[in-house]
This record gives structure tokens, C-alpha cells and sequence, in this order.
């Protein structure tokens, strides 16, 4: 029988898995000591259990242990490693380069650094959401301390190549930073094979608590050092001071562990039956999908269906189907998806968006129900659509006068 | 957010969904928004030139819930009235009839505009001046 509502909305977050809650359920109540407890067992027990999550998140991403710095979540780690990094190497120089299709959290965080002084150089992206690394090589100065380059996209799931990436900021003397909190967990991802120095990434993206994350910072070759953001007892090296959150450590590091040890099969089914419900909606007139489909995560389908509206196509079916939309219409500001605008999509297709992100508990059954509803809604909002008459009448809707406003 | 059930209602029974032919005398098209923001309503109106009855009414919207609703409920709303009554339709209520939110308002704002200009188009179709409204902010 299947279950409705379908939660195809992963890339916001994730279920917890149950193993990971069984792991996590001990540290609340019999084992809740401080791990910066020292003198009693309460507090050992507790900074065993970190030191063993430490291990486990460190092995999913190829590091050390100890370059593993927990934190609140990835919004905290994207801000802890460009505000550190800015501070601490502030006499090496001020330049920072991102890109357009960056979190939130890292463009934000870069917005506030120009105000204080920073240089910010926000790279556009190619239609299919890569950057162009000439213009990178191109953006490089004598003063350009921080390159930061999201992983994969959280919209249309567009993986960079992190690899040249990180070869050409330390070519130039810069440290190569990267918010991974869509691709670790979903992909392989290796801190050394990618030449990655800085990494924020976080646990509820990939089956783990909310509220944990960690930032990775490289150790050797080059040893990396972030100013602190919160100051206080000097926890984790003195980067990031606050009482660890134990429970939520024990279920990071378990997720990493199941991760690590199930990523390859969970990741054929899932890209499997990511390919059957794109293709299905492929067949649909007028449908395009977003982003590099060679270079993107496994679980993910951004797909604009020209001359419907993204919100109104969701509500045809989001009492059963939960997802999201580029369309302005979610969100309180009336503006479509700058992610989406920044491949150069037209407001229009913008706004036509859904984002599908699958998971480990995805069926083949929830897709089907999937295509079968999106297929029925396009074609009925399309019958009330005045573009799509238009459109099939072979009007030219662009050479229209439009009265925005 | 959650819809009202009245928005869900005519999302899901849109009533006078379909097109008249915009080419006949007697036929008033308006047509408002764009498509960069989302929204874009045709309203139609068919008034009986003896009386100034409107006899029919359709629409085709492209956009969100509340702006489908809003147009059908205007739809609705049109058929039966004089020319004259259906200038007077106020986007207020719309909103209050079908309990928007404030964020929706807009779309209110652009059913009003939508009937507004389709009246303006039958009215010069009739060799009568268009009426000049004042500009809502949407």
C-alpha cells in the first residue's frame, strides 16, 4: 500500500534513520556527560563517544580526525571558514572568489566580509551551472586568499570539478574552501584526492540529527587555521568553543558510517529511479531539465515546465507529493530562483520549476504515483493557461509587451 | 501556507475555464501580468448589446492557486452583471471572499486589473472612450 504523503524534498533535509537514532538515544540520558569533563567517567564516556564519531566522519571524507571541527550546522561552518579564514589571513590579502549559485550562507557571509573590507569576486556560471574555469584563472590576484566553491548545487544538484578547482587556488597561493552539504553522504568525496582545504558539511542532510555539523580544516600541506567565531572554553583547537552536542556527534557519526559503508548501493537505486522519473517527465511538451545532467548528484531532477507556474502545478498534487519550486510563489519575495536565474533561465521558466530530490526510503511506487500526478497537473493547468494556447497558436510570447509590474 | 478551501475549491473546479472569440464586437479581452512575474490572467467577457448584460465570461490564467482562484471566482462573479456593476468589482473582495493571504493580494489586484481592461477593450470595440482607473499597488 502506498503511503501519502511521498517526501521528495531530501535536499532541504532528510529522516532521520533509525540506526542512527538508536546510537544517538544513550547519550541523552545514562551517558550525558560533558566530553569537556576531565576529572570523571561521565565526562570520558563522553569524549569517547566524539572521539569515535570523529573517526567515522573523518573515514566518509578521507581526513584525519582531527581536522574534524564540529559545529552547529552548515551555515555556521560556511560562515566559521570565510569569516576565519578572512581574519586569520588578513595579512596575506582580502580577496575572496565564490560564484553566483552559492547557499545563502556563503553569499551572505561574503556580503557582510565586503563591508568590512573584503574584496568579493562572485564568478557567473554557465548555463548548465559550472563554472568556467578560465574565468577563475582569470579572477586569481596576488591578494586572493579564499577561493569558495560550493560542492554541488542544493537546486539542480550540479556537482563543480572541485578537483581543478582546488589546483588552481593553490596554483595562486589560495586556500580552496567548499560547502559540501549536498554531496557528502550522496557521493564519494575525498579531502585529499579533491584538494580540498576548508569543508562545511552537516548531519540532517544525510540521514543524522539537525543542529550538528562539522567543518572540515586541513591540517598539513597546508596547515590551516580559522579565527574563531565563538569564543568561550577553547573547544575543538580553539576554533569553535561550546559544549559539544554528544547525542548529535554519536548520530553524525553514524550516519557517516552508514553512508560510507551503503552510499554505493543506495546511490544505484536511487539514481535509477531518478532516471525513470525524468525520463517519464521528459516526454511532457515543453519540459526542460536544469542543470549538467553529466555532472550531477544521483537523487536529483530540476525540471521547468514552460507555461505552467511552479506553485500553481505543486498545489495539484502537495497534499500527496511534497517538493519544492524555483517559482517566486514559495517564497515571501515574489522573486524566482536566483540559482535558476543565474543559468541564465529566463523569470519564466524560473518560475516553472520543481525540484524532485529522492532518498535512501524512495520507492518505485512513490515515483510512479510521482510521474503520473505531475504528468495529469501540467496537462490540465496547461488547458487553463494562456501562454500554452498562445504558445500553440505559434504567437511569439516574448514579443508581447508584458505591463510588469 | 495553506490554501482556504474556497481557493482550493476553484483551483480544482475552475468554472468558465476556456476562450471566446476575441475578433466579435460584443466580446471584451483583457489581458494582464507577465510571465517573468508569474502571472498572467486573460479575462473575457461577452455582453448582450441591447441590455449591457454580461452573458458569459472566461478565463485562462497562468499562475499560482490564488490567481487561478481569483480568476474564476471573477468569472463567476461577472456573468449577469451590467457593464456598468462589473467596474465596480473591487479586489477587496476577492480577497475577501476567497480569504487570501496578504502576500496573495496581488493576485486580487490583477483579476480587478484583468476585468478592468477587459471592459476597456469592449467599450472601444463600441466606439465608447476607455474609463481611466487609478493604479493599485500590486
Amino acid at each position: 500500500m502506498l503511503k501519502l504523503p511521498i517526501y521528495l524534498d531530501h535536499n532541504a533535509t532528510t529522516p532521520m534513520d533509525p540506526r542512527v537514532l538508536e546510537a544517538m538515544i544513550p547519550y541523552f540520558t545514562e551517558n550525558f556527560g560533558n566530553a569537556a569533563s576531565r576529572n570523571h567517567s561521565f565526562g570520558w564516556h563522553a569524549e569517547e563517544a566524539v572521539d569515535y564519531a570523529r573517526e567515522q566522519i573523518a573515514q566518509l571524507i578521507g581526513a584525519d580526525p582531527k581536522e574534524i571541527i564540529f559545529t552547529s550546522g552548515a551555515t555556521e561552518g560556511d560562515n566559521l571558514a570565510i569569516k576565519g579564514v578572512y581574519e586569520m589571513y588578513a595579512s596575506k590579502g582580502n580577496h575572496i572568489i565564490t560564484a553566483t549559485t552559492e547557499h545563502k550562507a556563503v553569499l551572505d557571509t561574503c556580503k557582510h566580509l565586503e563591508k568590512l573590507g573584503a574584496e568579493v569576486t562572485y564568478l557567473e556560471v554557465q548555463p548548465d551551472g559550472l563554472i568556467d574555469l578560465k574565468e577563475l584563472e582569470a579572477a586569481m590576484r596576488p591578494t586572493t586568499i579564499l577561493v569558495a566553491i560550493m560542492y554541488a548545487n542544493n537546486e539542480i544538484g550540479v556537482i563543480q570539478p572541485v578537483k581543478e578547482i582546488s589546483a588552481i587556488a593553490k596554483k595562486h597561493g589560495a586556500l580552496f574552501f567548499t560547502d559540501a552539504v549536498q554531496s557528502v553522504g550522496k557521493i564519494p568525496v575525498d579531502v585529499n584526492a579533491d584538494g580540498i582545504d576548508l569543508m562545511a558539511f552537516t548531519a540532517h542532510k544525510m540521514y543524522g540529527p539537525k543542529g550538528v555539523g562539522a567543518l572540515y580544516v586541513r591540517r598539513k600541506n597546508p596547515r590551516v587555521k580559522v579565527t574563531a567565531q565563538v569564543d568561550g572554553g577553547g573547544h575543538e583547537r580553539g576554533m569553535r568553543s561550546g559544549t559539544l552536542n554528544v547525542p548529535g556527534i554519536v548520530g553524525f557519526g553514524k550516519a557517516c558510517e552508514l553512508a560510507r559503508t551503503e552510499m554505493e548501493a543506495d546511490t544505484a537505486r536511487i539514481s535509477k529511479l531518478r532516471d525513470k522519473l525524468e525520463n517519464a517527465l521528459k516526454q511532457i511538451d515543453e519540459s526542460y531539465v536544469n542543470g549538467n545532467p553529466a555532472h550531477r548528484l544521483p537523487h536529483v531532477s530540476n525540471i521547468s515546465f514552460k507555461y505552467v507556474e511552479g506553485e500553481g502545478l505543486m498545489m495539484g498534487f502537495n497534499k500527496d507529493i511534497a517538493l519544492s519550486s524555483g517559482s517566486a510563489c514559495t517564497s515571501a519575495s515574489l522573486e524566482p530562483s536566483y540559482v535558476l536565474k543565474a543559468l541564465g533561465l529566463g523569470d519564466d521558466l524560473a518560475h516553472s520549476s520543481l525540484r524532485f530530490g529522492l532518498g535512501r526510503y524512495t520507492t518505485e511506487e512513490q515515483i510512479d504515483f510521482t510521474i503520473k500526478a505531475v504528468t495529469d497537473t501540467v496537462l490540465k493547468l496547461r488547458e487553463m493557461s494562456p501562454l500554452w494556447e498562445m504558445f500553440k497558436e505559434g504567437v511569439d510570447i516574448d514579443a508581447i509587451q508584458w505591463a510588469h509590474h | 501556507m495553506a490554501y482556504s478551501d474556497k481557493v482550493i475549491d476553484h483551483y480544482s473546479n475552475p468554472k468558465n475555464v476556456g476562450t471566446l472569440d476575441k475578433g466579435a464586437k460584443n466580446v471584451g479581452t483583457g489581458l494582464v501580468g507577465a510571465p517573468e512575474c508569474g502571472d498572467v490572467m486573460r479575462l473575457q467577457i461577452q455582453v448582450d448589446e441591447a441590455t449591457g448584460i454580461i452573458t458569459d465570461a472566461k478565463f485562462k490564467t497562468f499562475g499560482c492557486g490564488s490567481a487561478i482562484a481569483s480568476s474564476s471566482l471573477a468569472t463567476e462573479w461577472l456573468k449577469g452583471k451590467s457593464v456598468d456593476e462589473a467596474v465596480k468589482i473591487d479586489n477587496m473582495d476577492l480577497v475577501e471572499e476567497l480569504n487570501l493571504p496578504p502576500v496573495k493580494i496581488h493576485c486580487s489586484v490583477l483579476a480587478e486589473d484583468a476585468i478592468k481592461s477587459a471592459i476597456n477593450d469592449y467599450r472601444v470595440k463600441n466606439g465608447l472612450t476607455e474609463l481611466v482607473f487609478e493604479e493599485k499597488l500590486h
